[in-house]
């Protein structure tokens, strides 16, 4: 079963930058390894990290296979208003997982 | 006795013939696992130039964070960080991370903008081999920066074999 795990504050101060750490479960086959017998175990990677907050992409990262197994993606936002941040993760083999956090702002 | 030497003989030749084309054998199986192909520094380049197009590539604002011996290449952490005010006018519109000699050159490109708040992203990669890692940060006036770190691997990680 796909999993993430994300970090966001539950509440931050108006323009106040923020650290959103997310993590994915994935084992990010490169693609490029061989079983014993010698074929090529085929690509299975996460290709695509968004962040929106309330709607508005903040944050998007195009990976390759020369991501860590269980992506580990660390980044900063501005604080603006309250409401939810989403994370999407789309990848190989209809790899699709989607996280959210709600933050209040003051 | 020339009988027995006859057939001493044959079983001889037939055992090194026999050997000959097992060993082709093992030899056409072992350069496939050799044969992965890599990233050059020229291709590096070239992945380089597909972001970069033919824009001047400038060192300095971009600072890239590894550590300089890593005993395992499957999950290096990796922070790059740019120095900007990220305002509407100057910000950061992406970064880039290049290796030189992993089986691909492209690691990751992240795109964001003014309400990033600040230009930086921390995370883990793997690397093939003991090379430079390059960074490149896109920035919102069209200019490219650059910084890179050269990094020891003691185990290299993307080649060793599948447990399938």
């Amino acid at each position: 079963m796909p999993r993430a795990i994300v970090n966001v504050p539950s509440q931050a101060k108006r323009g106040e930058i923020i650290e959103i750490k997310t993590l994915a479960a994935h084992p990010m086959e490169t693609g490029f390894r061989r079983t014993q017998l010698g074929e090529l175990i085929p690509r299975d990677i996460i290709r695509r990290f968004v962040c929106t907050y309330n709607g508005a992409e903040v944050f998007r990262v195009d990976l390759h296979p020369a991501m860590a197994a269980n992506p580990l993606i660390a980044f900063t936002t501005v604080a603006t208003e309250s409401g939810t941040i989403a994370f999407q993760w789309a990848g190989d083999n209809g790899y699709a997982v989607t996280e959210s956090a709600s933050i209040r702002v003051e | 006795m020339t009988r027995d030497d006859g057939t001493l003989q044959r079983t001889r030749r037939r055992f090194l013939l026999e050997t000959a084309a097992l060993a082709g054998a093992t030899g056409i199986v072992l350069p496939l696992a050799v044969e992965q192909s890599s990233a050059t520094p020229a291709s590096m380049h070239a992945a380089i130039r597909n972001v970069v197009g033919e824009a001047p590539l400038k060192k300095g604002k971009v600072k890239i964070d590894v550590p300089a011996l890593i005993e395992n290449g499957n999950a290096v952490p990796l922070t790059v960080s740019c120095e900007s005010p990220m305002t509407q006018d100057d910000h950061v519109k992406a970064i880039h991370v290049f290796t030189e000699k992993n089986p691909q050159p492209d690691v990751v490109s992240a795109h964001l903008g003014p309400r990033a708040g600040r230009a930086r992203l921390s995370t883990r990669v793997r690397l093939a081999d003991t090379q430079t890692v390059l960074a490149i940060a896109q920035l919102s006036d069209g200019s490219f920066w650059s910084d890179s770190a050269e990094v020891v691997v003691t185990l290299s990680a993307c080649l060793e074999e599948g447990l399938i």
